[in-house]
């Protein structure tokens, strides 16, 4: 006889006393912290999470490291600058297309690095003696295999740990080549609280050494700078077809299928974009500081959400002809986009998803599931910041603890000849009454139903409870997380590599994105997939003498 | 075989005591190996009469994976065995982490095997147990016995303190055992006494008591031991006595190693004796 399986109704509030019943009472309150039941907040101050904080010793976290998050995610997608990891050879494994960014290779020589792995290969004598030697030798090697523009070089844990000055061999190779930009990236992935760190540290080496060096002038009308943006599937593609539709000239991504001329060029954009705020804000921060260039928040997830960026980007150059142009674009796109949607509506309306997932995606996908008809239950953010979760208002309150203070902070100043506000004060300011917000980011909270339930650096433990307790129709995060939750019956959707699909960016990738989802949330081989114990009876038996 | 692992702070006379202490022993007849580490590499250069030997590390460097045990170590004074472990150059690389290396190489080659028929094992170890590396002579199954060179000044005391910090976290998991403090004379006030009542309060002794001499640095300018640069001067005889001390020695603890205020005050107690 099949059993009938009773659908209980968890309200949010057990859902969050039932995952931290396991834990003991330490652990239990420092969690408590960390999920919050998104409530009402009228007339009240909204709730508080905390985030960026150390995961606690024994949590099986699905954060990663700080090197992951300076070579992987923000210098890994350049295609021209050559990327050399110093380091142990297990460590390399990422120096190479792990994480699907994809490239044109539009550099000036079509150069394309990233396909290839290039890593110091530390030996327990180099640990013993030191690295600097063999750092040396790997960058001349590569300056003579290929000839780059630039060469990067990543530390991993160990260098920190024996104190390889690697800035100064960088230095050093640098003067001696003359025409290749040389530099390093103190990344031990130990440092920091998560990849955060990582982003942090590759943000100050970016600008430090190669923004604001390029020689040539960029003359375009309307220039921009998309930062946060890697190119994932294709993603930056899509954006860039739909920018020049649009007449609008991308500078410089930070950093999808971007090239070491891009980021030279930064400087001369007249506005930042900035797409994943976390990852990249301090970038956008100092481009203001030291080049005038305001910036401001966009999202090309979801097809609305693309026609508002691109309205807001119009709006900023208060141009009629622009914005005349991103309306007839937009007029174009969207009905091929809403045939799909209409078709999919029906079978995806009330389908639940959750997502955790990075700085900024738990986010961004919010608005691509709400045009679906689909309700997000619980979302959040791996490696991200208070500031990610309730906005930036909160910045001034932020408590920098130790571990922050840990990853240097760089000052800039306004540059003596490059410096060029791009929007006077007032200026800003009539475009702000006009609902143009600067340096505004609002958070993933506000945009979260009332009751769902936001958590930060969620774990395994929690992701199986979760799933177990509320049983959500799709489960988006990483490939830690891909084949647990498969094996619960749920369908996952990786968001960091997105499988083997994409691009989900923009119009083509909002269309793209319907359809794979409409294929997870309604295929039937989930329900097909039984265990024998579920089908069949357990054998029961006595012993003879019973 | 017994293991002798011989710490103490920086300049306090290590090398120098080991090394004549070994040869004393090898004097009475005992089978003795020496390993060195300390990356400057000078811990045998006496029973070697100067710095002739190839570190494990850099032969481990440039042989590769094909080291024999005749590559790496020397016979000296005595019949002794010599080892160097070697190290990084002032500045880079890590030092702890070679020591590590360079022990597991001597084992996995046999140093210590029966058929070499060794009496004891001498490691001369760098300054305090700054890190892991430095440790590894004092983990199981290494060094069982301590001996830690120290005089009447303060920071040497506080250097011996510390040391037993360390000994006491591996004794508690292993058979390491502190087996005295070798007072080092540098002709401080009441230092023998102040030493003893050290020793007596950490929970161990005061193994010897070795006085201050010129022979020694004289010896060393020659690259000899006082044993066999000048066998019949007085302080040859001194080196004899540790030699047969260590020897002898039944009195193996796990020490208790003091807090800041106590050392402090011995000390105080002791100098103003002197003062009074």
């Amino acid at each position: 006889m099949p059993k009938t399986k009773k659908v209980v109704e968890w309200k949010p509030v057990d859902v969050k006393t039932e995952l931290l019943k396991q834990y003991p009472p330490k652990v239990a309150r420092k969690r408590a912290k960390q999920i919050l039941i998104n409530e009402a907040q009228e007339n009240s101050a909204p709730p508080e999470i905390m985030a960026n904080v150390r995961t606690i010793p024994g949590i099986i976290t699905m954060r990663g490291c700080t090197y992951a998050g300076c070579k992987g995610v923000i210098m890994g997608p350049t295609s021209d600058i050559v990327n050399l990891v110093h380091g142990p050879i297990g460590c390399s494994f990422y120096a190479w297309l792990t994480r699907r960014n994809q490239t044109s290779a539009s550099g000036e020589k079509n150069e394309n690095f990233i396909t290839y792995c290039m890593s110091t290969d530390m030996q327990d004598s180099d640990i013993i003696f030191g690295g600097e030697k063999k750092l040396a030798a790997a960058i001349q090697e590569a300056y003579d295999l290929f000839h780059p523009k630039s060469i990067a070089v990543f530390a991993t844990c160990p260098v920190g740990l024996i104190g390889d000055d690697i800035h100064a061999v960088a230095k050093r190779m640098k003067d001696k080549f003359g025409d290749c930009n040389v530099f390093a990236f103190s990344c031990e992935g130990y440092k920091g609280v998560s990849q955060s760190a990582g982003h942090h540290i590759a943000n100050n080496q970016v600008f430090t050494h190669i923004v604001g060096t390029s020689p040539t002038e960029k003359t375009d009308k309307y220039k921009i700078n998309l930062l946060g943006e890697y190119n994932i599937g294709g993603d930056g593609f899509e954006i860039d077809r739909i920018l020049k539709k649009c007449g609008i000239t991308n500078i410089a991504t930070f950093s999808g299928n971007s090239t070491y001329d891009q980021f030279a060029s930064a400087n001369q954009a007249d506005l930042s974009c900035v797409m994943c705020h976390r990852s990249i804000n301090y970038v956008a921060d100092m481009l203001e500081v030291k080049y005038g260039i305001p910036w401001i928040k966009v999202n090309f997830i979801g097809a609305n959400a693309t026609a508002k960026s691109l309205r807001k980007i119009a709006q900023y150059f208060e141009d009629d002809a622009l914005s005349e142009q991103v309306e007839k674009v937009i007029a174009e796109e969207m009905p091929s986009v809403e045939a799909i949607r209409k078709d999919v509506y029906p079978r995806t309306e009330g389908k639940k998803a959750m997502m955790f997932v990075g700085g900024s995606r738990a986010h961004h996908y919010q608005e691509l599931f709400k045009e679906m008809g689909m309700k997000v239950l619980s979302a959040g953010y791996e490696f991200a910041h208070r500031d990610d979760y309730e906005g930036r208002q909160v910045l001034p309150n932020l408590k920098v603890d130790a571990d922050s203070r840990n990853i240097e902070e760089i000052f800039v100043e306004p540059d003596p000849s490059l410096y060029k506000p791009r929007k006077s004060e007032d200026e800003k300011i009539s475009l702000e009454e006009k609902g143009l917000k600067f340096k505004h980011y609002e958070g993933l909270n506000p945009d979260m139903e009332s009751g769902s339930i936001v958590i930060d650096d969620l774990n395994q433990y929690e992701a199986e409870r979760l799933v177990q307790l509320m049983k959500p129709d799709i489960f988006c995060a990483g490939i830690k997380e891909k084949f647990s939750i498969q094996k619960m019956g749920i369908p996952m959707k990786q968001l960091h590599s997105y499988d083997s699909g994409g691009p989900y960016a923009g119009f083509k990738g909002a269309i793209n994105f319907y359809q794979e989802i409409d294929r997870l949330v309604n295929s039937k081989v989930w329900s097909l997939m039984k265990a024998p114990w579920e089908e069949s009876p357990e054998l029961s038996a006595t012993y003879v003498w019973e | 075989m017994r293991k002798v692992a011989i710490y103490g702070k920086g300049g306090i006379g290590k090398s120098t005591t080991t090394q004549n202490t070994v040869a004393g022993l090898a004097e009475m007849g005992r089978k003795v190996m020496v390993v060195g580490c300390d990356p400057k590499a000078d811990s045998t250069r006496l029973l070697l009469g100067g710095l002739a030997q190839k570190s494990v590390l850099d032969t481990l460097r440039e042989e590769g994976e094909d080291v024999e045990l005749d590559d790496i170590r020397k016979p000296g004074y005595g019949k002794t065995w010599c080892v160097e472990s070697g190290g990084p150059e002032p500045g880079v690389g890590c030092a702890g982490r070679g020591i590590i290396t360079s022990i597991n190489m001597l084992e996995s080659l046999g140093a210590y095997e029966e058929t070499e028929g060794l009496d004891y094992a001498f490691y001369d170890v760098l300054g305090d147990v700054v890190c892991g590396g430095f440790a590894m002579p004092i983990r199981d199954g290494k060094a069982e016995e301590i001996y830690i060179v120290c005089s009447g000044e303060m920071m040497a005391m506080y250097a011996a303190n510390n040391i037993c910090k360390g000994i006491m976290k591996f004794a508690q998991s292993g058979r390491v055992r502190l087996g005295g403090l070798i007072c080092n004379s540098r002709n401080v006030d009441n230092e023998k006494e102040m030493i003893q009542e050290l020793a007596k309060k950490i929970g161990t002794q005061m193994i010897y008591f070795v006085p201050r001499d010129n022979d020694v640095q004289r010896a060393e300018i020659n690259r000899k031991t006082v044993i066999e640069w000048k066998p019949e001067a007085k302080q040859a005889d001194e080196y004899r006595g540790l030699a047969r001390a260590i020897d002898e020695n039944k009195m193996f603890v796990i020490p208790k190693p003091l807090e800041i205020e106590t050392l402090e005050q011995l000390l105080m107690e002791y100098g103003l004796m002197q003062a009074a």
